[in-house]
């Protein structure tokens, strides 16, 4: 029988910050415990296996009242691929005005993501 | 920016907002759901929407919208709201002065000096960051030590960066983001140092901000001396005993050009000091009834000003509360008046609102000064509610119902939080 093995997490998905364990053995996950809701397990599971993050950052943006516009990943990405994605962003530039949601980087790192904006930017 | 500026500023309103972040923004919808017609929202930005237009990182509104949002996506929801429910919004304006009877007078980019009357008054403006200066960190005075809240505007708004290397001193939220934030931009930072034996941000700030980029937490360790004529060049850190005494004889140097300081927030109440409102000394905010009513009649506060959130969410549910409780007031339609008052006991640094009524359900916020794991909040004997663990750093919520007030005659109820 192979050795069973407890992986504590904190929960990133609320602000509550449940502390999880995660029971494997060896190959399969076979609990998580300590979750508040099913997102906090949701959460362990991948953690666990393939741990993801959304990235925040900004873009340049011209004719706008602010130097830059905030943007996000439409999804979830690898987190060790958020180094390299905030990376790529840094050299988009837009123009305003922009549209909250508007995509202004398609399929980053080819990984599917689009990069949108979080607001509403007008000409000024 | 979503246009919002009123070319026609009246002379009279039912109610006016002062500050038009979260807390202004909720208030003004709120009053608009009790009846409340011609509302103003004033805010001293170029913009309505407050500090959430620079916190573009992800996790507000989980509560409130149901759904995990950024700051500038959760601002501009509200804000269309506010401009849907015909919210009169006026930006680049001051409120300088609310005379007894509601006389507000403005400073505004637009309109230059006015004065409007309000039937209600709602005090939304939130807080600002406490400086070097407010914990007095001794060494040189050079260039490069900043709040991260203006390192977050500098970066995520203006486009600058504050520094190449960069140490962090408090464990707050903001720093904690900053931490990150700065990463992603390619700036090394240091560490974040923590005068207290527990970080002050959320615990998953903690994991998803540090842990997931290596930076190293040091708890019990502050910054003693800051060196440098034009700009930041090293600092010293060292440990600190129980007393928070640190001791130099284990100190350490590390080379830096920037000090960013996530050391806490301060109620912005210069105008609630000036129009001689009742504050509370420990929130440093206004001492509020549980319809968010300050001392003076007619002028309700909430969000920021009143005591430190660490969600928006509660913010916002905090303030729409007090918005509705604004638009009541101007139909005549007041509430029961409170007969119970909250003393803070063991382990409670504050609660608000600082008295409740037994005829109606409250929601009571307050903050530990110390976490324990495995506690109870007492009310008295009245009601005991279990919670798993809390902490200084996040703010306890208890629903208080009715029924459980009212087996209770006394005028003042003291609140625990203790081991069970």
């Amino acid at each position: 029988m192979s050795e069973h093995h407890v992986s504590h997490y904190l929960c990133i998905g609320c602000p509550l910050g449940c502390r999880l364990e995660v029971e494997d053995d060896g190959t399969d996950i076979v609990e998580v415990r300590g979750w508040d809701c099913k997102r906090g397990e949701r959460y362990g599971r991948e953690e666990h296996t393939d741990p993801r993050r959304v990235v925040a950052t900004t873009v340049k943006v011209r004719g706008a009242l602010w130097a830059r516009i905030p943007v996000k990943t439409s999804g979830s990405v690898p987190k060790a691929m958020v180094r390299e994605i905030a990376k790529a962003v840094r050299n988009v530039e837009v123009e305003a005005p922009v549209r909250l949601g508007a995509a202004v980087l398609t399929d980053v790192l080819g990984t599917g993501v689009d990069i949108v904006a979080t607001r509403d930017v007008e000409r000024v | 920016m979503i246009t919002d500026e009123i070319r026609h500023l009246a002379r009279a309103y039912d109610v006016v907002i002062s500050g038009g972040g979260p807390a202004g923004m909720a208030a003004a919808i709120g009053a608009r759901s009790q009846g409340a017609e011609k509302i103003l929202l004033i805010d001293r930005e170029r913009e309505a929407g407050g500090i959430l237009w620079q916190c573009i990182h992800h996790g507000f509104g989980l509560h409130h919208f149901g759904e995990e949002l950024t700051g500038p996506e959760y601002a501009q929801r509200y804000l269309e709201e506010v401009l849907e429910n015909d919210i009169d919004v006026l930006t680049d304006t001051y409120v300088c002065d609310i005379s007894p009877e509601r006389q507000l007078k403005l400073m505004s980019g637009r309109h230059g000096i006015a004065v409007v009357d309000a039937k209600a008054v709602v005090l939304a403006m939130g807080a600002r960051e406490r400086t070097r200066g407010a914990i007095r960190i001794p060494g040189e005075r050079p260039s490069g030590v900043l709040t991260a809240g203006l390192a977050q505007k500098f970066v995520n708004m203006m486009g600058y960066l504050p520094g190449r290397r960069v140490v962090i001193l408090g464990s707050g939220d903001i720093g904690l983001i900053m931490a990150r934030r700065l990463t992603l931009e390619g700036v090394e930072v240091k560490g974040v140092f923590e005068i207290m034996p527990h970080a002050n941000g959320l615990n998953r700030n903690i994991v998803q901000c540090l842990h997931d980029y290596d930076i190293p937490l040091h708890l019990s360790t502050t910054v003693v001396d800051i060196h440098g004529r034009q700009r930041v060049e090293k600092v010293t850190v060292a440990p600190v005993d129980g007393a928070l005494k640190p001791d130099l004889s284990r100190a350490w140097d590390i080379d830096c050009d920037t000090v960013l300081l996530s050391i806490g927030l301060i109620p912005e109440n210069e105008l609630s000091r000036k129009i001689d409102l009742r504050l509370d000394p420990v929130t440093s905010g206004p001492v509020v009834n549980s319809t968010m009513e300050t001392s003076m009649n007619g002028v309700f506060a909430c969000g920021n000003v009143v005591h430190i959130h660490d969600l928006v969410d509660f913010v916002s549910e905090e303030s729409v509360l007090a918005g509705r409780n604004a638009g009541a007031y101007i139909t005549g339609r007041r509430p029961p008046k409170d007969n119970i008052r909250l003393l803070p006991g063991d382990n409670v640094a504050y609660c608000v609102p600082h008295t409740l009524s037994s005829e109606r359900e409250h929601i009571v916020y307050m903050r530990v000064r110390k976490p324990i794991e495995k506690c109870s909040v007492r009310f008295g004997e009245v009601l005991e509610k279990k919670l798993r663990y809390v902490f200084p750093a996040e703010m306890v919520n208890i629903k208080v119902k009715p029924q459980f007030l009212e087996n209770f005659h006394g005028d003042a109820l003291r609140v625990d939080v203790v081991q069970r």
